[in-house]
């Protein structure tokens, strides 16, 4: 996973105050190693997310992808310490530029959340409070976190809103949120995750309401300002497209766990996990140079439900190419060239 | 255009629809428009939409938030009056006929939810759901009925032991294809798809389209496939329409359209879709946004983000007319489709 260093090094800022805080291109930025969220029921533990391990460096977008059920919301949720009781993080660690951060009370994790780690998340009416203008949330959010005056945080605000493309921005600041559009809103909850200055930005699913002329520029916008800023973004969504436009690295997730993890690029056009395969060929596409054919792939089956994961490797069941071995034992992470898989395919059994 | 003599020419389109309009009337109340001295606002959701399907081919309607495609559909199966124009099933008006013809067009009709989780009874069992319209329309009755039954669930890929179940006991795509099987319960000739697969997972997604166009090959179903998601589109339509704020800019057989788009917003579409193998891609995009229905801009509604406009283009909505392969309403389509599926050329504003 060396060989994608120099692609963000390029973007890393120029003059801002990140470089300070950025890791060395040796070291990642966000840590997550083997990380298990359970939640107690009456019937049972559940395991929504099973040792899942990853790492985001500075300026660098991590892909997390994975259908509903996959666990990579929750995973989002558990990095910023937004487990729903009773979900809560059951062994592995999070590590954010060397500090623990799964182990924080809930005071210091305020800290963190909105500073050190800025959140983008689906639905952009229920970010944003109705009952606040604009320029309020903000300039709140940049005094929270930054040692700045209410004057500097009111410009801070307004620069904010010229730099995710708000038309007029000096006049929308006072603005409440129902005044803006959809796409609108969205840029304003960029702008609000990035104001904190925050090393890294949680997006979970940011364009799934928004149609996709909209889409587009609300992507574009992400990725052009956490490359320049050398932000770390961790970009949840269910869209191979957006995937590969946007994504440096991927994750593809099933059942918790991660299937298979690299460069983007690689993993969809060189698929060493059969269920990564079998997303590609389900997914209809516009891209002229890919024909269609006659028929779409079928992985057959759905999603296991959480109380029902197989044994062995959790794709078995759907998976075209399972043996015998699948079923009983589940296949340990293979690291190959420049990705890492979860399938017996790539590796030796007894 | 004149109603067909023979009501069932297989050459005839299936579906025609011609001039079709619908305003809501979304104006505050009568008092209140008094008292704040406002006039009345009216929403122009489907704006003299023509169209027609043909028999045992799937036509799309494509299009963004607020373009009218649910609202035409819901005037297609006559579950919506139109202000204007009108829609003939096989020569039948749904909005006018009564009665029995009524009721016979309704057997020939059906329609596919987006949402299985809400478009089927939780207290029915699938037997039920499925069985009603068999029984509604007098296509069986007693133990006929429940082979019936059998026989729908095994052609949606469900098994006949599901018929004692009820809905909750199924997956997301499961009630989909229960949804289908109600719908092929009447044997119909057209279904209307709304969004039919926008809240399924992606492989889920794959295993229903195929089976829709199986049974679309096997049964000689016609479709009026309604979604926003140009990629599913692409696979599963003949001919595809695109809405803009109720107006209906294009219309192309789906090659012509996916590789020469005539028309500013489909180019536009096309260009910021994502794609599969756009790795780094930088989109071009026109930087706007759908604009409020109720006022849409003058003349061409699409002139403040179009790259193409002339100065003709906020004075008049250009016509529909034929150009190569596509039907399209635009002034400058010529240099739309000459430019291809390549760079889309953004406005200076």
């Amino acid at each position: 996973m060396a060989g994608d260093a120099d692609s963000h090094a390029a973007g890393r800022a120029p003059g801002r105050a990140v470089s300070a805080r950025a890791t060395d291109d040796g070291e990642p930025l966000l840590s997550v190693s083997d990380l298990v969220v359970e939640i107690p029921t009456r019937h049972g533990t559940l395991r929504p997310v099973d040792r899942v391990s990853f790492t985001i460096r500075a300026g660098e977008i991590l892909g997390v992808v994975g259908e509903s059920g996959a666990g990579k919301s929750i995973t989002g949720a558990a990095i910023i310490g937004l487990l729903d009781r009773p979900a809560h993080i059951a062994g592995g660690s999070v590590t954010l530029s060397g500090l623990r951060i799964d182990q924080l009370s809930e005071r210091e994790l305020r800290r963190v959340r909105g500073g050190r780690i800025g959140t983008v998340f689906q639905d952009p009416s229920t970010s944003l409070n109705p009952l606040k203008t604009i320029g309020d949330q903000l300039a709140e959010t940049a005094l929270a976190h930054l040692p700045i005056t209410r004057h500097q945080a009111r410009e801070r605000a307004l620069q904010s809103l010229v730099d995710v493309g708000i038309p007029a921005a000096a006049e929308r600041l006072d603005a409440w949120p129902h005044q803006f559009s959809g796409g609108m809103r969205q840029r304003v909850v960029i702008a609000l995750a990035l104001i904190g200055e925050p090393e890294l930005v949680i997006a979970d699913e940011p364009t799934t309401a928004l149609d996709v002329s909209v889409q587009a520029q609300v992507l574009t916008l992400l990725r052009r300002l956490c490359t320049e800023r050398g932000v770390g973004v961790m970009l949840v969504t269910h869209d191979m497209g957006v995937i590969a436009e946007t994504t440096d690295r991927v994750a593809v997730l099933y059942a918790g766990r991660v299937a298979e993890i690299g460069p983007t690029q690689r993993v969809l056009t060189d698929a060493a996990h059969p269920y990564t395969r079998g997303l590609m060929g389900s997914t209809p596409d516009t891209s002229p140079s890919r024909d269609i054919g006659d028929r779409l792939v079928q992985i057959p089956g759905a999603m296991p439900g959480l109380a029902n994961i197989p044994t062995g490797c959790a794709f078995h069941p759907r998976c075209p190419s399972a043996m015998s071995i699948c079923e009983q034992r589940e296949p340990h992470t293979t690291e190959l060239s420049d990705s890492a898989v979860r399938c017996w395919l790539h590796e030796d059994y007894p | 255009m004149r109603p067909s003599p023979d009501a069932s020419d297989p050459s005839q389109p299936l579906v025609e629809v011609q001039g079709l309009t619908r305003r809501f009337d979304v104006s505050s109340a009568w008092l209140t428009r008094v008292v704040r001295r406002e006039d009345k606002r009216i929403l122009s959701a489907v704006d003299e939409v023509s169209f027609q399907v043909n028999r045992g081919e799937t036509y799309a309607l494509v299009g963004e938030s607020g373009s009218g495609k649910s609202t035409i559909a819901k005037m297609v199966v006559g579950l919506l009056p139109p202000s204007a124009g009108s829609v003939l099933i096989d020569g039948t008006d749904p909005a006018r006929a009564r009665g029995a013809a009524m009721s016979a067009l309704r057997r020939r009709i059906q329609m596919i939810f987006q949402d299985p989780y809400a478009s089927l009874n939780p207290r029915w069992r699938v037997a039920d759901i499925i069985g009603e319209p068999i029984r509604t329309f007098g296509l069986a009755s007693g133990a006929e009925v429940v082979k019936r039954v059998d026989a729908l669930l095994e052609q949606v890929g469900l098994s006949a032991g599901d018929a004692g179940k009820y809905p909750h006991e199924f997956s997301g795509g499961q009630r989909q294809r229960i949804g289908i099987a109600r719908a092929l319960a009447s044997e119909p000739e057209l279904i209307v798809c709304d969004e039919p697969t926008s809240a399924l997972d992606v492989s889920v997604q794959a295993q229903v389209l195929n089976l829709m166009r199986d049974l679309q090959r096997d049964l000689g179903l016609t479709y009026l496939f309604i979604t926003h998601d140009l990629s599913v589109v692409r696979y599963m339509a003949d001919t595809i329409g695109v809405l803009y704020l109720g107006k209906l800019v294009e219309s192309a057989p789906r090659e012509a359209l996916f590789t020469r788009p005539a028309h500013p917003y489909t180019r536009m579409l096309l260009e910021a879709a994502p794609r599969l193998d756009g790795f780094g891609r930088v989109h071009e995009t026109d930087g706007g946004e759908v604009p409020d229905p109720i006022s849409p801009p003058s003349g061409c509604h699409y002139h403040p983000r179009c790259g193409y406009r002339t100065d003709r283009c906020d004075r008049d909505y250009p016509p529909v007319r034929a150009l190569a392969a596509s039907r399209v309403a635009c002034f400058e389509a010529e240099r739309v489709i000459e430019d291809g599926r390549a760079s889309v050329p953004t406005t200076t504003a």
